[in-house]
Formats: C-alpha cells, sequence, structure tokens
C-alpha cells in the first residue's frame, strides 16, 4: 500500500484504468477508451500517437480535466483531477488566440484569470522571448502567421508554470518546413524550463524526433497498444538508421507495412 | 467612409481613372459648373410658385437663402479645384467628393425648377427649397432645441434599452434554465412593436416622458437582446476549454471570454436597436412631449406650413445619420481586432 503510494507520487501524472464512453442523443453509446493505464516521470516528454479514432485526444482531455473518466482516475501528482486547472496547460491544433486580445493580452490571459498579473507582470515579456514573438507584442492575432500563432499560444500555455503541459497535435496545421521548425522550438522550451509534456501527434517522424516514450494506441475501443522507450539522443537526425528502424517498427505495430495490405 | 488613399497611391491611380472615363479636370470642376447651373436657373428663370414666407421675398434676391448656399458651395469648389492642384494631400479627397457635390447640387436644382419655377406640384406640400431653408433659417432656434430634447429622450431610452439589453441577453445566452423561461417571453413580447404598446402605456401612467423613455427602450430591448444571447450562447467551445485550462472562474469566462466574442453580434443588435428607435422616438413624441423633432412636424403640419415641415426632415436626416456614424466609429474603435467588417 505504501508502496503503492510512493509509486504514484514519483510520477507527474498518473492514469489508472481510465475508461471514457460517449452517450449519444438515440441512447447508444461509443467506448472511447478503455481500461489505459499510463504514468509519465516529472520532466518526460510522452507522445500519444495512433490512428483516429484511438481516443488520444479523448485521453487528453481527461487529463485537463475538460471531460471526465466513465471509470478510473487521473492524478497529477497526489491530486485527483476534477476539473481543469491551471497547473495543466493546454495547446489545440487551433492557436484559439482570443481575436480580441493583442499578442501581450493573449500570453497574460492565465495570469489575469487567476488574478496574479501583478505578480508575475515581469515573466509576461519572458515568455514572449522564450517562444520569439516579442516583436508581435501589440498586434492581433488574425496579423499573424500560423507558425507565430502557434508560438504566442504555447507562450500563453506555459505564463501559469503549468507542471504538465498537453499538446493536441499544436503543430498540424502547420506547413512542413515551419511544423519542424517549430518542433525544435518546442523542445527548446522543454529543455530550458523542464516541463513535463504530453503530446498528441499522428505524425511519427514527430514522436520519434520529440519523445522520451512514444505510447502507441489502438482504436475500437481506444487502448494502449505498446509504449516505446526512445532511448537514442537528441538531436536525432530524421535519417539516422535508428530513427527509420525504430519508424519501420512502429509503422509495423500500426498495421501498414508497406505491402498495400494496411489494415 | 471616404477611403484617403495616401498621396504616392493616388498619383498612380490617377491616369488608370482618368482611362476610366471621367478626366481629373471634369470631375473637380463639375461642383462648380452645377453650381453656376443652379444659380442661373434660380436667377433667371421667373418664379412660378407663391412663397408664404412674406419676410423673404421682402429679401433682396443675392441675400436668399438658396443663392447664399449655392454661391457659397460654388466658391467652395474653386476654393477646393485650386488646392488640390497644388497639395496634393487634399487630392484623392477632392476628387471623390466633387462629382457627389455635383450631384447635390444638381438634385437641388430639380427640386427648384419643379416646385418654385414651374408649380408642377400640387401647393402648398411642395414648397421650393428656397422657402424650405428660409424657414430652416427662421426656425434655428426651435430646431436646434427640439433636437436637443430628442437627443436627450432617445438616449436615455436608448441607454436604458442597451442596458437592459444586454444583461437579459447575457442571462439568456449563459445559463440554460434562464434560456429555458426567458426566450419564450422574449420570442413572444419581443416582437410588439413598441408603437402598439402607446395607447397602453398612457393607461398605465399620466406622464408622458418616462412613457416615451419606457417605449423607446423596449424598442431597443428586443434586438439587444436577442443578438446579445445568441452570440454568447455561440462563444466557440475551444475559446472556453482555453480559458478554464488557464485557471479561469465563472467571472472570467462570461465578462472576458463570452461577452468579447459576442461582440460583434452584440452591435449588429445596437444598429437594428438605433434604426428602430428613430421610429418609436417620433411616434412616442406624439404621446405629448412638449419638445422634440417628432412634435415640431406634428405641430407644423396641423398649421399647414409644409416648409418647416421639410427644415424639420432635413434636421431628422442630419440628426439620424450623425447618431449612425457616431455608432459606426464607436463599433470601428471597439471591433478593430476584427478584420473585414462592414463600412458605413
Amino acid at each position: 500500500m505504501v508502496i503503492a503510494n510512493l509509486a504514484i507520487e514519483a510520477s507527474a501524472l498518473a492514469i489508472r484504468k481510465v475508461g471514457k464512453t460517449f452517450r449519444a442523443a438515440d441512447g447508444s453509446s461509443v467506448c472511447a477508451l478503455a481500461d489505459v493505464s499510463l504514468s509519465v516521470d516529472a520532466g518526460e516528454l510522452v507522445s500519444l500517437i495512433g490512428p483516429s479514432g484511438c481516443g488520444k485526444t479523448t485521453l487528453l482531455r481527461l487529463i485537463a480535466g475538460l471531460d471526465e473518466p466513465t471509470s478510473g482516475e487521473v492524478r497529477i501528482g497526489a491530486q485527483l483531477i476534477d476539473g481543469p486547472g491551471a497547473e495543466r496547460g493546454l495547446m489545440f491544433q487551433d492557436p484559439n488566440l482570443f481575436p480580441w486580445l493583442t499578442v501581450r493580452h493573449n500570453v497574460q490571459a492565465g495570469l489575469v484569470a487567476r488574478g496574479v498579473l501583478r505578480r508575475h507582470h515581469h515573466e509576461v515579456e519572458e515568455f514572449m522571448r522564450l517562444v520569439g514573438i516579442e516583436a508581435f507584442a501589440n498586434v492581433y492575432p488574425h496579423e499573424l502567421s500560423g507558425g507565430m500563432a502557434q508560438r504566442a499560444a504555447l507562450a500563453r500555455a506555459l505564463v501559469n508554470h503549468p507542471r504538465v503541459l498537453l499538446l493536441d497535435e499544436p503543430l498540424g496545421a502547420l506547413d512542413q518546413f515551419t511544423r519542424m521548425r517549430m518542433q525544435d522550438e518546442v523542445l527548446r522550451v522543454w529543455e530550458a524550463r523542464g516541463t513535463t509534456m504530453v503530446l498528441v501527434t499522428h505524425d511519427i517522424d514527430e514522436a520519434i524526433y520529440m519523445s522520451d516514450r512514444i505510447v502507441i494506441m489502438t482504436p475500437r475501443p481506444g487502448r494502449i497498444e505498446s509504449i516505446i522507450d526512445v532511448s537514442f539522443p537528441r538531436p536525432r537526425p530524421r535519417n539516422s538508421p535508428e530513427f527509420l528502424k525504430l519508424r519501420a517498427a512502429i509503422l509495423e505495430m500500426l498495421h501498414f507495412t508497406g505491402n498495400g495490405q494496411s489494415r | 467612409m471616404a477611403v484617403v488613399s495616401p498621396p504616392e497611391q493616388a498619383s498612380t491611380l490617377a491616369p488608370a481613372s482618368r482611362s476610366r472615363g471621367v478626366p481629373a479636370v471634369l470631375a473637380v470642376l463639375a461642383p462648380v459648373v452645377a453650381a453656376g447651373v443652379a444659380y442661373s436657373v434660380h436667377a433667371f428663370v421667373p418664379d412660378k410658385q407663391e412663397i408664404l414666407l412674406t419676410w423673404l421675398t421682402k429679401l433682396p434676391d443675392w441675400q436668399h437663402p438658396f443663392v447664399v448656399l449655392v454661391a457659397g458651395v460654388g466658391a467652395a469648389s474653386i476654393l477646393a479645384a485650386l488646392l488640390q492642384s497644388v497639395w496634393q494631400p487634399s487630392r484623392s479627397w477632392v476628387r471623390h467628393y466633387a462629382p457627389l457635390m455635383a450631384g447635390a447640387l444638381f438634385v437641388l436644382t430639380f427640386w427648384d425648377v419643379i416646385t418654385a419655377k414651374k408649380d408642377w406640384l400640387e401647393q402648398p406640400y411642395f414648397p421650393g427649397p428656397d422657402e424650405v431653408f428660409a424657414s430652416l433659417l427662421e426656425d434655428r432656434r426651435i430646431l436646434l432645441d427640439s433636437a436637443w430634447h430628442s437627443l436627450i429622450l432617445l438616449l436615455s431610452g436608448y441607454l436604458a434599452g442597451v442596458l437592459m439589453g444586454v444583461t437579459t441577453g447575457v442571462l439568456i445566452g449563459w445559463f440554460p434554465r434562464v434560456r429555458y423561461w426567458g426566450m419564450p417571453v422574449l420570442k413572444i413580447v419581443g416582437p410588439i412593436p413598441a408603437t402598439a404598446l402607446i395607447p397602453l402605456m398612457m393607461m398605465i401612467s399620466r406622464h408622458t416622458y418616462p412613457c416615451a423613455v419606457a417605449l423607446i427602450g423596449f424598442t431597443v430591448w428586443f434586438p439587444v437582446t436577442m443578438l446579445t444571447s445568441s452570440g454568447i450562447a455561440n462563444v466557440r467551445l475551444s475559446y472556453l476549454d482555453v480559458a478554464r485550462t488557464l485557471g479561469a472562474g465563472r467571472l472570467y469566462l462570461i465578462f472576458r471570454v463570452a461577452i468579447p466574442s459576442a461582440l460583434p453580434n452584440i452591435f449588429i443588435g445596437l444598429f437594428m436597436g438605433l434604426g428602430a428607435s428613430f421610429l418609436t422616438l417620433i411616434a412616442a413624441e406624439t404621446l405629448g412631449v412638449p419638445s422634440g423633432l417628432g412634435s415640431y412636424l406634428l405641430w407644423r403640419k396641423g398649421a399647414m406650413e409644409y416648409a418647416k415641415v421639410y427644415a424639420d426632415l432635413i434636421v431628422m436626416a442630419l440628426f439620424f445619420s450623425t447618431l449612425m456614424t457616431i455608432l459606426f466609429k464607436l463599433r470601428d474603435h471597439v471591433l478593430k481586432w476584427q478584420k473585414g467588417v462592414i463600412r458605413w
């Protein structure tokens, strides 16, 4: 018993036997997640990957506290999650910047919401500089490019010093080049701040390039197929033998072997 | 609003506009010519219509308001034409407005011809422009005073209606239970034309002023509530999700997410409410409000002084369009974060 508790507290994020069933209006129900367990260490960067419908976004929303699990529990440290909180930042595929606020006011939104703007005011500049948008501080979101908007969203998510940063395909809408540059940006921020990150992606290369561990999920019902440690050091050249080998292994696990018989 | 292009852009555009037809010189000189035509018609075509204002008939020709106005516009047009040839920044502005000014003068001339000059329309319902402008001058104090009283009445009612409308709109849009009970009431009571409530109002209270304020407020309340509640109810859920993960409480969600994101909708309600409030204002003044543009209209019509009715209409046109313009300016300022807004 004591040992179990210690194990929970050692991890930044613990998901235990979580299931989520959505009930449709016609009375039928869809099992989005079944019996998912995962623990993420402090400072770890974990990717959730899998085809659409595997429940990776559902799992992220459960961690964020935006939805409640049907069964099981999610803990941050020792604390049971029963709603959204500032200690878990969230970034979507769409930057979702508030269009009526300038970049600066977007970034400091978390401080305003928690009523601590005065005390932490100086950090706003710091975070804008960290992600490289200080030149756009007084610009409205509709004037930003996709990459810049996503940087602003990252700064906004970081300003509350979240213990866990949840990233829901944050780079999915960006073009290939911006995307690769932003992967380095996110990694740089991760190394600089030591924030625990859970990244949902459907890009295998992105998962290998960035993660400490890759969680492979499969659909109907959504569950964890396997968890892979990515042990080779960063930066990881995208054409190195170990990169390509891991890529092939993951494709095989997801039943995309390239023989024209994917299922 | 005027789109004033920067000078370097104007100079590159000049050849293009010339090739499209009207040379810039013609456009700029058009109001000067139009003023000349308006004056010639007025001075040399004999009057057929009888002027009812006796003091006006005693004035020497060159002091007649119509003549002074046309001469003034003509002189201003000459100055503007000269100005734009030496001072580049004024060029695009002058070229933009000169044809419009010419058009206005043309309309004035046409009006002068069909009334004062040819007397084609039935008297005394269609006085000539000279008489109307003279009435405007003669009654300027009363008209200003009426406009002032109308403004106070309109603003009291409008602001009360907006305050009520935004409040009920936010409540109905945000709280499902309020929506359940409030929406049917809104849908049934809201569309009643405020003017239909006048008899009821007169029964409830003997004081006409608060009745008029309430009527205008009611007129404004309905569209503002409707648009506000739909704006609040349709806030993008992801904005709310983001705010909640940033640690936002309910107050932040309502006042800093839902209301700002509903602002474009709310402004549509404000515009609809303003337009409707003009109508109710004039109708409400018939309740017996002692002074106002609507009461003035009734009074002068009762006395068969149609030139003064038209003078009042001119003041109303300026009055209402100024209020609309102010609201548009406010909207442009508040919604400067929006791209692609409708122009006035």
